[in-house]
């Protein structure tokens, strides 16, 4: 039986202000407890093709579909409502680096509380024991009242990640998540999303530069060249001769397609 | 690994941020004793307030000729006061640069002299050049004087050491004595950030020398103590304008400078 | 003429350039000398210098301290409770500012940012003894004249220091929280405000040292603190009064800056 997707862009085009195409007529689904990850050069679109599920980034036209919704004209505390079901993992970890790890943690729970509670830090006795789970989840409890800059970069992404899961989150979202890392903590990180994507049945995007660790990842991928999808295999599909091709430059693109 | 550490009771009860929160907080209450704050009293003669800000929304044009003369005399002060006070700092800072006085105890003293001009505010400056030269532009430009040599030395001495030091070395090697060291390998270097720095000070001094006159030290600031002891509040507010726009340009000009340089 | 210097190579047009600006230097100068007479120095200045130079060095002891509270150290501690709650009441009036005069995106010229720079700007020209005179209009003459001065004038710095930094800041925590479906409030509260409140410390901390020289001064407009015996001291040149008060400030100062500075590098 073929499942309702949970993320439906359909005829999705996004255009900047100064006229750049970030993404161009994109129609791709993503169904419930997929580990996807998107492929391509610097400035192919991932970064925005993943900003603009949780509206982080406005599409220009066509409609995107989250979870039976379309999002596209969500506002203000409907749009908030999206956004705490979408956690996201980004390249610079983007902790409150002067907070402690366990403030860090509990900040992704904001969109749970009303201004003032939050504002306050008056969170649940059962959130704060949430925080405890999520982050001994990455191995990192005893790191609870640390402040965030004490800890080393892939450190610092497991705790993000801890933060993402606190918004009990459908989907995550990861922009590069290991662009920043050192081989080694990569390893973990990348287990950590697979974990939460095998455990928890969340949908997992992740943006990636490294080839090899996408095949060992991911479920499918999907390439992007000049904000045009590409390429769109299972993993079982998927080949070496594939992925170098996306990976061409698109004025060398331009020329073979000119040639033929 | 991976169980959450037991807090001691300090960290438990964050004593360290609530100690200083208290210290703080006392430190309010004190403060506000000693300068015998009174909320009330402000409000309650806010009305005196406004009519004087009132009276200074509407600027005594007629004034406005009489302001021009005192306004340049103003920035004629802080040009010469400033070039003097750079004049002094140049030697001033090169003995102070950790780069060319190995003398510890000797760079340290010179060091010392001008942390202590550093700290003698502008307005003392004047009174006291007041009473020993007289009324008049000249206590001015001797208040400015001092005040930028402090101010430029500080900045000079640290433009001498980020300088490269392979220039320095290869003179020295060349057996360069002290003076020639500083002529060819350290004022090349940072003639750029000299004159930037002089620059910037000059339009501190600018402001500074605004309010001199208050204390008699000639310029704009004369004038400006008059019409507030005359409760003459237009004139105050063309004096105002006028420093306002003479402090504009003069940034403005010196910025533009200043970014062309570096 | 004009032809030959255009034909010759780049290095002779930059000697022209040097002296161009060389003689635009001596014309300026000209007329800033023109500006001040150095005649008119009165006779008696020698001899007031040396006066004042033993008065520093023969202070007058018995001012430190006298209990009456008119004293050296009691009006010390007044100029430094001028120089903290004028900066602090700042400080916190400085924050809406930043936000007004900050400027987002990289556009140069945006009707709120620049309104808001022009405001910081017209505060900062505006001379802090006029302030304090118009306080003392309102308040009476005193210190808390002074407190009110400190704490409008150093809006002028506090709120451009202020609104650089949130123009400098790592926007990343914001996006965090914004993306995990925070308000703008949240946003602030777990993201921009913990990023940037150890730098508004740290140039608030700045300010404060800026604060105690400006305090230490008031007083001459009667605005409370130091700076009211001082200049009465040296309009009755009692010069060994002078130098106890001139000892007081510079150690203060100097004081101050030293914990000042050393909070600071712990801060950032």
């Amino acid at each position: 039986m073929q499942e309702k997707p949970l993320i439906e862009f359909q005829h999705v085009s996004k255009t900047y202000d100064n006229g750049t195409i970030g993404l161009n007529d994109i129609n791709l689904s993503i169904p419930q407890g997929e580990f996807l990850v998107i492929v391509g050069l610097s400035g192919a679109g991932k970064s925005t093709l993943m900003r603009t599920i949780n509206r982080m980034h406005e599409i220009s036209s066509g409609d995107l579909i989250v979870d039976g919704e379309s999002v596209v004209h969500l506002e203000g505390k409907d749009l908030r409502r999206l956004r705490r079901s979408i956690g996201m993992i980004f390249q610079n970890f983007n902790l409150v680096k002067r907070a402690s790890v366990q403030r860090n943690v509990l900040s992704g729970r904001v969109g749970y509380y009303g201004t003032w509670k939050s504002t306050l830090g008056l969170f649940s006795k059962a959130d704060k024991q949430k925080a405890i789970e999520a982050l001994q989840r990455v191995g990192l409890g005893e790191k609870l009242y640390s402040r965030a800059d004490e800890l080393s970069g892939g450190q610092q992404q497991r705790v993000a990640i801890a933060r993402a899961f606190m918004q009990d989150p459908k989907i995550i979202l990861a922009d590069e998540p290991i662009a920043s890392l050192d081989p080694l903590t990569t390893e973990s990180v990348m287990n950590d999303l697979k974990r939460l994507n095998q455990e928890f049945h969340i949908t997992v995007i992740v943006n990636l530069h490294s080839v090899s660790l996408a095949r060992r990842f991911a479920d499918r991928i999907i390439g992007l060249r000049g904000g045009e999808l590409v390429y769109d295999e299972p993993i079982d599909k998927v080949t070496e001769k594939d992925l170098d091709a996306i990976y061409q430059p698109v004025s060398l693109v331009k020329e073979s397609e000119a040639q033929a | 690994m991976n169980v959450v550490p037991k807090r001691t009771f300090a960290q438990k009860y964050h004593l360290k941020t609530v100690s200083w929160l208290v210290v703080f907080v006392v430190l309010i209450i004190v403060t506000a004793d000693l300068t015998e704050v009174d909320f009330g009293m402000f409000f309650a003669n806010f009305g005196q307030f406004l009519a004087l800000l009132q009276q200074m929304m509407h600027p005594d044009w007629q004034f406005t000729h009489l302001v021009v003369a005192p306004i340049l005399e103003t920035i004629q002060m802080a040009l010469i006061g400033t070039t003097i006070g750079t004049l002094v700092a140049i030697p001033f800072s090169v003995l102070a640069a950790r780069n060319i006085v190995k003398n510890k105890f000797f760079r340290g003293l010179i060091r010392f002299i001008l942390n202590l001009v550093r700290t003698l505010p502008d307005l003392m400056l004047a009174a006291l050049f007041v009473a020993i030269v007289g009324i008049g532009p000249v206590a001015g430009v001797f208040t400015l004087a001092i005040f930028s040599f402090g101010m430029i030395s500080k900045l000079f001495y640290e433009a001498i050491e980020t300088i490269d030091e392979g220039p320095l070395e290869a003179l020295e090697a060349a057996g360069a004595n002290k003076v020639q060291l500083v002529v060819f390998a350290v004022i090349p270097q940072v003639f750029n950030y000299f004159v930037s720095y002089f620059l910037y000070t000059f339009e501190i001094n600018v402001r500074a020398s605004t309010v001199l006159g208050y204390l008699g030290a000639g310029g704009i600031g004369v004038y400006l103590q008059r019409s507030l002891d005359q409760f003459a509040y237009g004139q105050t507010a063309v004096i105002i304008l006028g420093i306002l726009i003479v402090v504009l340009v003069i940034d403005g000009l010196s910025n533009t400078l200043r970014e062309r340089l570096l | 003429m004009s032809g030959q210097i255009t034909s010759h190579t780049g290095m002779s047009v930059k000697r022209y350039k040097w002296l161009f600006w060389l003689v635009i230097v001596v014309i300026i100068y000209i007329w800033g000398i023109t500006g001040v007479h150095f005649t008119g120095i009165k006779d008696s200045a020698g001899e007031v210098s040396q006066s004042i130079i033993s008065g520093i060095f023969h202070p007058d002891w018995a001012y430190v301290y006298d209990g009456s509270g008119e004293d050296l150290i009691s009006l010390i501690f007044q100029t430094l409770a001028m120089a903290f709650l004028g900066t602090f009441i700042s400080a916190i009036l400085s924050v809406p500012f930043a936000f007004w005069a900050a400027r987002n995106g990289k556009k140069r010229w945006h009707v709120r940012s620049t309104s808001g720079k022009l405001v910081l700007t017209l505060i900062r020209t505006f001379p802090e003894i006029v302030l304090a005179i118009m306080f003392i209009k309102a308040v009476g003459p005193g210190s808390f004249a002074g407190v009110l001065a400190v704490s409008i004038h150093s809006i002028g710095m506090l709120g451009k220091l202020f609104s650089e930094s949130i123009e400098n800041m790592d926007l990343g925590p914001s996006e965090a929280i914004m993306s995990s479906g925070g308000n703008r409030a949240q946003t602030l509260v777990f993201a921009t405000l913990p990023t940037v409140l150890p730098e508004f410390l740290s140039y608030t901390l700045y300010r404060f040292e800026i604060a105690v020289r400006s305090a230490s001064i008031l007083g001459m407009v009667g605005a409370g603190g130091i700076g009211t015996p001082l200049l009465f001291a040296i309009q009755t040149r009692t010069w060994s009064r002078v130098g106890i008060i001139l000892l007081g400030i510079i150690i203060t100062v100097t004081l101050i800056d030293y914990v000042s500075g050393t909070l600071r590098k712990r801060l950032v």
